[in-house]
Parts: C-alpha cells; structure tokens; sequence
C-alpha cells in the first residue's frame, strides 16, 4: 500500500460497505475497502465465504443472501484490505489505516463509513462474570467456527436477533434452557400504531413469525422479565430474574445477553461529524443529507452506522452512497446519478418498511438500559452506576466530565460499550433527554495501537518545533 | 461450554499452547474461539480490581478477551486469527513493560 | 437565583482550588460554571507540579512556584481526609531529558539564566550524563543524551484533585452551577450582579477564574486578562505495571499505571482537536527516552488548549475600579493548586492582595510594556 491518492476508501466490509465498494469500483473508480474482520461479510454475513457450518438450513436463507454480494464485490475490482482497522481520518481524508502492526495513510477523494452496528449494551449485575456473553457473540462462535453451547444456556433480553439465534441453535441441534424475555409489555400497544404498515412488508411478517414460532417449540419462554441478575464468584452460576413481582433462579453455564442494535459511531465521532440523539432507537446517529453525506466534508456513512435498518437497507444504502461519491467525483452526472439510483432508493423503501414497527416493540426497557445502582456501566474501568448518580449530585453534567471524574469511558474500549449507558444514567438523574446530555468525545486512535506504530507515522518541521523543547 | 457441531466442513488442525498447555484449534477460528472451544473461559483478571474476565463480544467491541500472543500483551483474541505454534498467555492485570 | 458572599466563575482547577481556599475559611460561595462540553485546561493536562525552569524573566513566579510546590503535600491530605479522594501527589524529582547535545547545551544556559536572575529563589537542579541518569531512570534509551534533575519536582493526579475539590467544596456547602455560563457582570449597590441564562446571581466578592472566557468577562469589571489559547497535544497509553517513579518533563506514569505522553506547544487558536505529525513526533520521542515502550498501546490522543498570558506568568489582580473582584488566572493550574487553595485565598477572603507578594503578577505589567 502506497501513500498515493486513491478515489474511495470504504470502511467497513458488511452489506453496505461491499455494495458501496463494488458499486464505486463499477463506476470506475479506484476502491479499497478498510475491514477489521480476517473475511468479508460484516455482522450479519460473518465468515460467510469460509464457515465451517456445512448445513445450509442452520444459518438459514437470510445469511446465504451474502453470497451474492461478496461474490459481485470481488468481482468488481475492488481493493480489500482485510484485518485493517480505519483508526482515524483526517480533515483532507487521509484515512489512517493499521494492518500487521503498521500505520499508513490511505489519502482518498471520498470516504464512505459503512461501520455497522454493535450490540446494544445490557448492563445487569454481574454482566461481567466469565459465562456471560452476547447473543451477537454466540452467533458469532456458530458462524465463524460452528460452535455451540454445550451446557444450560439462558437468553436474555428482547429483539428478533435473539430470537434468530434462539432458531440458528435449534436448527444445529443445540438445547437452550431458558429465553427470558424482557420487552415491555406496554410496547405492544405502542408499536401497535405501525403494525399495518409492518404487515404489509412480508418478508418480515414471514420472518418474524417463523422465528418466534420456531423458537417457541422447543424452548420455555418467560416473558414480562423485568430484571436480571448474573450470579456466582469468579464466573456465572445461576441467573436470577425477576417476573410480575416473582423473584426466580435458574442455574446456568452461560448466559447470553441482547437488547437489539445501535449504530457503531466512534469513528464518525472522532473524525468530527455531527449526531443527533434518535429517540426512538435511543441511540446517536449521525447527522446526513439526502445522499447520506456527513457534516465532515467528503464523508458519506452508510449501513447501520447512520441509523439502523437492517442487512438489506444497508446494501441500498450502501449503493445510495456510492452513486453520490461517483457524482462528486465527475464519472457520474447528476442526472444519471439521479437514474441509477432510482432502483435501491425504491428496495430501500420496501426494507424500511416495518422498520417503526420493530423499533417500537423492541425498545428495551428503561430498566435494562438504566443500571441499578451495584451494576458495572464501565466494564473497562469498573464504575457502577452508583457512582456515575453520585456525580450527578455532585454537579457533573455530562459523559465528559463524568469521564473526568470516574475515568468511565477511558479504558481501551474508548466507551463503544458504555457511552450509551453513562448518557442515558446521566440523562435518567438530571431527569432531562439524553440528547441534552451529549456523548463522550471520542479521539482516535478509536483503537488502542502501539506507541511505536503511531512513532513510525509521517512528521513535519512544525511538527518538530512544537515539541522539541531545549 | 461450548462444542464444535458434528458436520462441520473439514478444517486443519491448528495446534496452540495456553499458558504452556498444548490445545488444538481448527484453521480460520480466532483465538478467543479457540479458548473457548478448549474449555478455556477466564481468559484474563482486569489491571483495576483484578476480577476474572472471559470473551464477552466476540466481535472486538469490549476488550475483555485481551491475552498474550507470542509475547505480546493486550491482544483481542476474538480479533486474531489461530496460527500453528502460537504461544497464548492469559493476562493477569497490567501489562509489564521490561526497561 | 439567591446571593452568596463570593461568587467564582470558572469551574476548572484554578476557580475551584481557590474556591476551596475560601470555603476553609468558611465564606458561602457560588461556582458558576459552563457545561460538559467547554474549554476546560483542567480535564486536559499533563498532571505535573513543576519547578525546575519555571520563572525565567520573574523570579517571583520562581518562588510562588516552589511555595505551591512546597504546601502541595498539605493540600493532598486536607483533601484526602475531607474527601477519601487520593490525588496522589508525589514528589519523588523530576528530569528533563535532552536527546541532542544541543538540547542539553540550551537546558543548562537556560538554567543558568534562570538562577543567574537577581532575588531568585535557590534550589538544586543537578545535570547527568546519560550513564548516571540511568541509575535513577532505568531503560533510558542509547539516544538519551543526558538529564537534568530537580528534587523539588513531581505530579499528581488532576483528574482525580479537580473531583476531590469539587467534593471538598460540595461537603462545606458550595453550591457548584454548571450549564451557567455567565453572560454579563454589573454592579448592584456593593453587590456584583452576574447574569446567566439561569437567572441572576448576587455576591459580595467576585472572582474571575474562567480560564480563557477571562479575557472577555475582566474588561466587564474594569481589568485586561489578555489570554489566548495555547494547543497542547497528549498521548495515553494501556495501564501498564509500575515502571517508571518519577516523572519525566515528556514521560510519566499515573497512578492508574497509564502512560502519559506529552505535550506539545501549538498556537492553533480555539482548535483542540489532534494533529498527527505532532502526536508521532511525541510518540518518536518517547520511544527514543524509553525504547521500552515501543509496544505499548495508545489507547487516546487529544489536544487541550492552555490558557497562556503574553509572558506566560499568572495573573493576580484585584480591580482598582471594582474592589472585590479578582482576576486570577495562570497556565500551571496543577503546580500552583496548593498555592491557589493555600496561600492565595487567605489573602481574597481579608479583600486585599498586598503589594509585596503580588504586585508583580498583576496583569498592569502588560499595560506597561504595551506603552513602552
Ligand atoms: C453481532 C451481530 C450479529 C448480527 N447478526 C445479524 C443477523 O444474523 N441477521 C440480521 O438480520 N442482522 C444481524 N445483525 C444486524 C446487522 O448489524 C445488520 O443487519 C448488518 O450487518 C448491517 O450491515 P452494515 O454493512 O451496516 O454493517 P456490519 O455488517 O456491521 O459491518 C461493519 C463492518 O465494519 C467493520 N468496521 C467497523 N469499524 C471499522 C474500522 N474503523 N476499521 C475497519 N473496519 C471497521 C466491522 O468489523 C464490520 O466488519 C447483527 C448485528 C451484530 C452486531
Ligand atoms: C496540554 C496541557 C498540559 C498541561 N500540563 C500541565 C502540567 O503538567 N502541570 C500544570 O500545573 N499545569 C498544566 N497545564 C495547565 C493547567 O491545565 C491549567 O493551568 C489549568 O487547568 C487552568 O485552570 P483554569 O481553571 O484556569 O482553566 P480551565 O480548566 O480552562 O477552566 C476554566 C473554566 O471556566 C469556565 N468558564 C469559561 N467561561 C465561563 C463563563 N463565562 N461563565 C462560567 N464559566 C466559564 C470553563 O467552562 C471552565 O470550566 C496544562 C495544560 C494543557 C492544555
Ligand atoms: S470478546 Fe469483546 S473484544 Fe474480544
């Protein structure tokens, strides 16, 4: 990889960034695409051009849908640099990239952001116990290795992801003991507004209920769960839960936790651009124009990371995104522009379709997003949300201060875990919106790298002057 | 705690130590899957309160599976890919740096 | 939104250090203060109480310096036993190290000068060569040229001292505003009349402690604060187990075992965000001082801007037109707490900064020269 000036860095190797990556590379112009992962496929198409899982029917048709779009990215000419981590990106777009324990600066002309998404967290007591996981990263171990739990598994939380894999794991054979389910029952009647419009999208329909369905057959399912707790010393021992004023334990060797998706915005963050708090997926999103362009001038963000939609919306997005960078780059006119993307704005209409309905019902409780006060916030740096209250009373306003006094949010995870949490405590407190509250300001690297790395990286003479001190 | 399914697609046998002790992993699987996978869950004890720590995300979200590998501390497991010979050390607390 | 007997602007360690000072000596104060986000030195600095090169051109700063330095350790343990906070202030000596002859050969004319001044106060400040540094300084690198050491110097935890005041200053009753940005300052009978978007605020005693939003709010009670910002650049790493005990000018390791690297000098105006030919130049440095830390992980960079006089001293000042208002504002808001909480305060509270100790830091001399 040399310095030289490419035309599109894409960040990010999951539907949006594939699809935008092939569509630029289609378009002509020189594409990279910037990738953490060993393989393409992002979350939802993990591993998918080199699973183990043999079974097509374990993973199911939606996973198989990567296929196509892996296959027309490397078709397409564009440049994949995989296990490379996009740690920052400069004002004139030099994309600071980390692969095998070395910098460069990838300069482009456009950068589109397809970061995706992160589970959402769901801070319990005793969520940092050995035994407790995500449901992400149980999918994860069966997709990427064909694992599967081999003890009592209990699921917990709310969102279609854990009921997806409460079907993968059915379909591989494997026993899950318990789901606790912990969606509130007053979103049903919230959501209940949007379920004509949800019904007429029918892949989620048939989606949606085959899941349930699915899951419903073979597992015990409580539901009206409205709280949690890990238990045992040194690792997880049992789960105690809490259920119309009942309170109940089961032992378990492993508990996965879910309470749905948000936008994977640290990146986005460091490099400046502006985010709103969404109210109704409760997370920060960043802040775009009709053609998904940023406020940082020359970035696009598209996929999950600009606001979740799911696999396919992400594809469109991802297209959207890169017609428009193609048009900013002079191989595209406005008009064809306009043509071309006529199709995926269409698809992604219908993708959307739904989408209210979900977010709606799946909102998880404020109780699982707001810790009781022994829970760990900041697993980095162990901060309980008991102190995070007891600096509020102190006067402390928001995440930044907050950071300052407590250090959550400094750990090496640079609070891709706790931000949301320590805004939406911060906000509860103050009893004030958490859009009021703001978020932690994240500076890269958005990922711990070595000091030598960042030693070996281009200086200047003024760079010089401003340190060198007689 | 966790097991591989039975009819999986055929993959090498990658062989690795933990701690000295020898485990096998399968080609492609990352690090923390391979702990997993060999019954291995406390993959480290945190610099702050020295609590036991195993993978939580899988994904390179959380930092909690950072180990050792071939001598080089912090390492997400669930972000590196099993090589054979590699030498996995669990983490306790800070890292040390020898001057 | 009620009258106290002192109302202080600025929540950084400058305004509540001397807040703490006041509220010892049992006055009822206000801490108004900006919000989460806001240009504040305080959360963004390098966390060391320096002596050594301190005063170059002011022998008075010189000694203030040392004072603050000296009564430090009072300061620490007043606020762990009101607080259970542990700033963890230590004073183990401090280096300055050069890694090119020339450095070195700058660093002891510059010493030199610094001593050489009339009235200066004396304390030691010893030069090594690289061979007998390392005998405190272990796994200095080959291109360590050498140091120069200063016992008097050392390092806290700032972070951790801006939260013991705060709580210190909760604990004795202080009521602490923030989101309440003052607007505009006029006198009300003997009262100064603050406005902010909360209301109005009634003290008897004012003071200007708001870092760099000084420079517009002094001129409002009859003074000049001719601040501007300065950038400052820093790199923290991973926690690491203790290696390093004393702090170096560039180099040190916290009390949480993080690694410190810093700072750069940048006039870069109100822009703090990173600029990565500094931070590698900072990050080449390091490596070079201790090639062990080649392999540790930066886990942030960031910028912060310092607040920086003409001459680079503090101001102290009482306004002649408006007794009872003070300016105080200094770019070593770390070094200088104790000195602040300790020894300045006593002095705000009886209403009066005498001339002796204090003339020389009011910001007059810029007059002076401006007319010169
Ligand atoms: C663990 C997990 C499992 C999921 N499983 C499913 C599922 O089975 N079915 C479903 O419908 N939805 C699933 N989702 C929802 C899923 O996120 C989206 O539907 C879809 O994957 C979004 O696509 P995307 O392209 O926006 O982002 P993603 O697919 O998330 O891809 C983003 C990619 O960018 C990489 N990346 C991020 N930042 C950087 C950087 N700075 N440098 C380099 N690379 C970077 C990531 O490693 C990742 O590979 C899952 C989400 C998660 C978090
Ligand atoms: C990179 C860097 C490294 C440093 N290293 C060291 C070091 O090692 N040792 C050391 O001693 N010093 C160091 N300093 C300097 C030290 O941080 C400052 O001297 C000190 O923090 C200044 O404190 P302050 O309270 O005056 O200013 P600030 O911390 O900037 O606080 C000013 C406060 O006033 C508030 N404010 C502003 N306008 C208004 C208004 N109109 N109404 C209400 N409130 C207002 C702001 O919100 C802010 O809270 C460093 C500084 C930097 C930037
Ligand atoms: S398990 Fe979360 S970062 Fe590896």
């Amino acid at each position: 990889m040399r310095d030289s000036m490419i035309d599109v860095a894409v960040i990010g190797g999951g539907p949006a960034g594939l699809a935008a990556a092939a569509t630029c590379a289609e378009a002509g112009l020189t594409t990279y695409l910037i990738d953490e992962q060993a393989s393409p496929g992002g979350q939802i198409y993990r591993a998918i051009a080199d699973t183990p899982v043999a079974d097509r029917a374990i993973l199911g048709a939606d996973y198989w849908r990567g296929e196509a779009l892996v296959a027309a990215f490397q078709r397409s000419g564009a440049v994949h640099l995989a296990s490379a981590l996009a740690w920052d990106v400069t004002p004139d777009l030099e994309v600071a990239v980390s692969v095998g324990g070395g910098s460069r600066f990838l300069r482009a002309r456009r950068v589109i952001i397809a970061s995706g998404a992160l589970e959402r967290p769901m801070p319990v007591p005793g969520w940092t116990l050995p035994g407790v996981m995500t449901v992400g990263a149980g999918q994860i171990l069966l997709k990427s290795s064909g694992a599967v739990p081999s003890g009592r598994v209990v699921l917990a939380g709310c969102g279609p992801l854990l009921y997806l894999l409460a079907a993968q794991y059915r379909r591989a054979g494997a026993e899950v003991a318990l789901i606790l389910d912990t969606t509130p029952a007053a979103n049903f009647k919230r959501a209940l507004r949007h379920l004509p419009e949800f019904l007429l999208a029918g892949s989620y329909l048939a989606k949606g209920a085959e899941l349930l369905l699915s899951a419903q057959r073979s597992v015990e399912i409580v539901r009206g769960v409205d709280s949690i707790v890990a238990a045992g010393e040194g690792q997880l021992r049992s789960v105690r839960y809490n259920v119309r004023g009942q309170e109940r334990e089961v032992s378990a060797d492993l508990l996965l936790l879910h309470q749905g998706v948000v936008p994977n915005v640290n990146l986005s963050m460091a490099i400046g651009c502006a985010h709103d708090w969404d109210g109704e997926q409760l997370c920060w999103s960043p802040r775009l124009d009709a053609w998904s362009n940023a406020t940082v001038g020359g970035v696009a963000i598209a996929g999950d990371g600009a606001g979740i939609g799911g696999a396919a919306a992400a594809a469109e997005r991802g297209r959207i995104a890169a017609l428009d960078a193609a048009r900013h780059l002079g191989v595209l006119s406005e008009a064809q522009r306009d043509l071309r993307a006529a199709g995926p704005r269409a698809a992604l209409r219908r993708a959307m379709r739904g989408r209210r309905f979900l977010d709606l019902l799946y909102a998880p409780a404020p109780s699982f997003r707001v810790p009781a006060d022994n829970a760990v916030a900041c697993r980095c740096e162990e901060v309980v949300a008991r102190q995070i209250r007891d600096c509020v009373a102190l006067g402390v306003p928001g995440p930044n201060q907050m950071k300052s006094f407590l250090r959550c949010g400094m750990g090496p995870c640079q609070g891709r875990l706790c931000g949301l949490t320590v805004t939406e405590t911060i906000a509860a407190a103050r009893g004030v919106a958490p859009g009021m509250v703001g978020h932690y300001r994240i500076r890269p690297p958005i990922k711990p790298i070595t000091l030598g790395e960042i030693a070996l990286l281009p200086k200047s003479e003024a760079a010089i002057k401003a340190v060198a001190r007689g | 705690m966790f097991a591989r399914l039975p009819d999986l697609k055929e993959r090498a046998v990658v062989r690795l130590t933990v701690d000295g002790r020898a485990i096998e992993a399968r080609a492609g699987e990352s690090v923390a899957a391979a702990l997993l996978l060999s019954g291995v869950l406390v993959v480290r004890t945190t610099p702050v309160s020295g609590a036991p720590r195993g993978p939580f995300c899988m994904m390179g979200v959380c930092f909690d599976c950072l180990v050792s590998i071939d001598g080089e501390p912090n390492r997400q497991a669930c972000m590196v890919t099993v090589r054979d010979g590699m030498q996995v050390e669990r983490m306790q607390g800070a890292r040390k740096v020898d001057p | 939104m009620g009258a106290f007997d002192v109302a202080i602007v600025g929540g950084g360690l400058v305004g509540t250090a001397v807040a703490y000072g006041l509220a010892r000596q049992g006055a009822r104060i206000a801490v108004l203060d900006e919000g989460d986000v806001a240009f504040r030195a305080s959360r963004g600095n390098f966390g060391l109480v320096w002596v050594q090169s301190k005063g170059l051109g002011m022998p008075e700063y010189a000694a203030w310096t040392k004072a603050s330095s000296d009564a430090w350790a009072g300061l620490r343990d007043a606020l762990r036993d009101e607080t259970g906070i542990d700033t963890a202030f230590a004073r183990p000596g401090g280096f300055h190290v050069c890694l090119t002859d020339g450095e070195m050969e700058r660093r002891r004319e510059q010493n030199k000068r610094l001593h050489n001044q009339p009235d200066m106060v004396p304390y030691e400040v010893r030069f090594l060569d690289r061979k007998d540094a390392l005998d405190l300084l272990p796994g200095l690198g080959p291109e360590v040229v050498g140091v120069s050491y200063c016992p008097l110097d050392g390092h806290a935890n700032p972070l951790k001292l801006l939260r013991a005041l705060h709580a210190a200053l909760a604990r004795r009753g202080a009521a602490y505003r923030s989101n309440t940005p003052v607007q505009r300052i006029e006198r009300s009978g003997d009262a100064f009349a603050l406005t902010t978007p909360a209301g109005t605020i009634l003290s008897g005693k004012l003071i200007l402690a708001a870092g760099l939003g000084n420079a517009r709010l002094a001129p409002m009670v009859g003074m000049t604060a001719p601040v501007r910002p300065q950038r400052g650049q820093i790199l923290v790493t991973e926690r690491v187990a203790p290696f390093l005990k004393h702090p170096l000018v560039t180099v040190r390791q916290t009390d949480e075992g993080s690694v410190m690297i810093g700072d750069s000098l940048e006039e870069a105006g109100f822009d703090d965000r990173v600029g990565h030919a500094v931070v590698a130049m900072m990050a080449d440095r390091a490596v070079k001082t201790f090639p062990a830390l080649r392999g540790v992980r930066v886990v942030r960079t960031w910028g912060a801007l310092r607040v920086m006089t003409p001459d680079g001293f503090p101001i102290y000042q009482q306004s002649a037109e408006h007794p009872g208002a003070f300016l105080v504002t200094c770019h070593s808001g770390v070094t200088l707490a104790a000195g602040h909480a300790l020894n300045l305060a006593p002095h705000v509270a009886a209403g009066c900064l005498p001339d002796a100790a204090f003339a020389a830091f009011s910001a007059r001399r810029f007059d002076v020269r401006a007319a010169a």
